[in-house]
């Protein structure tokens, strides 16, 4: 098992090499000198010259390089070039608010998308299974943040019931701000968690076990959930991992529809306002996201289904 | 009467068949596609179906609402709306169109080869595609966009970059299949040359999920632009896209809701139109995965 663990976080290294790589050169080869994206056409000379010195651009590439692996190895994300203060700062007072939003959206997400799967699956071809088919076409094909949008203008702007803007300072008000925000990004993992636990769900309901189950008189809620859905957590797994990453980059555009703080919302301001190190810092830290995520779904592959080996 | 009698072979379900079938079942996907007809007229002919010019400011009529002078109303330069949505048609369209198939062109071409020949080549393809297919499409195209920035062509690289192993994926593992069958094998030892193989035995045999993919991207496509349009890292202001109508209402939202409801709501009917389409066209092409 922790053999198992440390050869695929080994595994992830390259990742996140290729991506760091990738961010590197992205954010060089950008049209344009930064120095004069930021201080404007009109600098004088002496402030370029300034500049560049301080964030080391008349250095070798390879320097800047091997400058950038060190920064991001010791999580030196230097100064925000329009807030002056340092960009670790600026990630650590976001990250939480994005992470809760992430939570709120999962929990809300799993508790209404694997029961309405459930019920779908036992009522195939029936009217709740029709239903769940056009709920979820539907849910596929909203943009998240036109759902949020209009969510806000019903629920916010016209009834009023819920804060406009924001994330909310104590834990009721933070409560109450984020409903709007969880309940939008929800909606896709709904619809696609529903759509995943109806097919795992139907694909093991006709295996020996449950036909075994059946034959024993067992009940036919026990039947579902401790036969059916038991051997359907695999596939459904799979997909909480991945319904987690949507969820973070869906979160993006969430923050920005309800004007709550986050980390996507960082990232989307400082590509406005061109502010480079606080854009690099917001890449990396959604690229380390993905790896670790995808570092504990593996785990969780192995805890649900121990057969699997280490190559 | 001759001696040879006719042997009545069984029928195999042709293509048409299936799709005369399919249509009969399933009349969403014929709908759908009419539907998408539709907007890609209105989309061509833009210049002579929109009211106004998208562009045109007006100060005297700011934030109006829906009347038969603007059966949408204005935003707040006293922009005609629907004369937004009906150029903004153009973006989002093209836009959507053209990355899934430049990604199809690209990833197919990487899946084959890696499929075909395997080796070094495989390996690396494959190391690729599992490094991108790591990231979520939004995701990658905002990563990607936030280092590139907007504009048409650039849009169009970043969403080509984030469908692209995607593709690449299916033609591997379809090729690899592929490559298996008597009729692959047949024309090796008939000495035919290894492109030729490729063109006239492998691509035609892996073209159907190459084509499901392709339509049922092209939905997550205009959905993407739209999302990175709503962001500020698609299609830039003031040419109208879609998702960069919701964004201008956002910022008006107290004055008119309008232009987010019917941009959301445009948005919404092809992405789910596009998407009946690509699930009837699974239906009609692989039948065997229902």
């Amino acid at each position: 098992m922790a053999r198992y663990i440390f050869v695929r976080a080994l595994d992830s290294i390259p990742t996140i090499f290729l991506v760091l790589t990738l961010v590197f050169i992205a954010m060089r080869i950008l049209p344009g000198d930064p120095a004069i994206a930021v201080l404007g056409e009109n600098a004088r000379p002496e402030t370029i010259a300034l500049f560049r010195e301080r964030f080391g651009l008349n250095d070798p590439i390879w320097l800047q390089y091997l400058h950038f692996l060190r920064d991001v190895v010791t999580l030196d994300f230097g100064t925000s070039l329009m807030k002056g203060v340092p960009v670790g700062d600026l990630i650590l007072r976001n990250i939480p608010y994005t992470i809760e939003l992430t939570i709120a959206a999962m929990i809300i997400g799993i508790s209404g998308g694997i029961p309405l799967g459930v019920w779908a699956a036992i009522n195939r071809n029936k009217a709740p299974d029709n239903g769940f088919r056009v709920f979820s076409l539907i849910g596929y094909a909203v943009p998240d943040f036109y759902l949020g949008a209009m969510l806000l203008i019903i629920f916010a702007l016209n009834l009023g019931w819920f804060p406009i803007t924001g994330a909310g300072v104590e834990f009721t008000d933070r409560l109450h701000h984020i409903v709007l925000p969880a309940v939008t990004l929800a909606m896709l993992k709904i619809a696609f968690l529903g759509r995943l636990s109806r097919t795992s769900l139907l694909e093991v309901m006709g295996r020996d076990y449950v036909r075994t189950a059946r034959a024993k008189g067992a009940r036919e809620p026990r039947v579902i959930y401790r036969h059916g859905l038991r051997n359907a957590l695999l596939p459904l797994s799979t997909g909480l991992g991945l319904s987690v990453l949507t969820t973070l980059s869906g979160s993006v555009a969430v923050e920005l529809v309800f004007n709550r703080p986050g980390i996507g919302r960082l990232l989307i301001d400082a590509i406005s306002e061109r502010d480079y190190p606080v854009i690099q810092a917001g890449v990396i830290v959604f690229a380390a996201a993905v790896v670790i995520v995808n570092l504990l779904m593996e785990i969780v592959y192995v805890v649900v289904d121990p057969r699997i080996k280490v190559k | 009467m001759s001696a040879v009698e006719k042997i009545e072979l069984p029928k195999e379900p042709s293509a048409v068949g299936n799709l005369v079938k399919a249509i009969l079942l399933k009349p969403a996907g014929l709908i759908s596609a009419v539907v998408v007809l539709i907007f890609a007229f209105i989309a061509i002919f833009a210049p002579v179906l929109a009211p106004y010019d998208p562009l045109a400011q007006s100060f005297l009529s700011v934030n109006a609402l829906p009347s038969a002078a603007h059966w949408l109303g204005t935003d707040q330069f006293g922009r005609d709306v629907l004369s937004r949505l009906i150029y903004g048609s153009r973006n989002s369209l093209i836009i959507g169109f053209l990355s899934p198939v430049f990604a199809a062109l690209i990833g197919t071409t990487l899946g084959v080869l890696a499929g075909y020949f395997g080796g070094i080549i495989d390996r690396v393809v494959t190391r690729l595609i599992d490094m991108l297919m790591a990231f979520p499409e939004l995701l990658l195209a905002i990563l990607i966009a936030a280092a590139l920035g907007g504009g048409f062509w650039n849009v169009v690289v970043v969403l080509t970059v984030a469908f692209t192993p995607g593709f690449a994926r299916v033609a591997r593992a379809s090729t690899l299949s592929v490559k298996e069958e008597p009729y692959v094998e047949a024309a090796v030892a008939a000495g035919v040359r290894t492109p030729l193989i490729i063109i006239r035995h492998v691509v035609p045999n892996i073209a159907a999920p190459v084509v499901v993919l392709l339509t049922l991207w092209t939905a997550s496509s205009i959905r993407l632009e739209a999302t990175l349009s709503f962001l500020g890292i698609g299609t830039q202001p003031p040419a109208a896209s879609w998702g960069n109508i919701i964004r201008e209402g956002l910022s008006n939202i107290f004055a008119t809701s309008w232009p987010i409801l019917s941009a959301g709501l445009v948005i919404t009917i092809v992405v789910m139109a596009i998407s009946i389409i690509g699930d009837s066209m699974r239906d009609i092409l692989d039948p065997e995965i229902n």
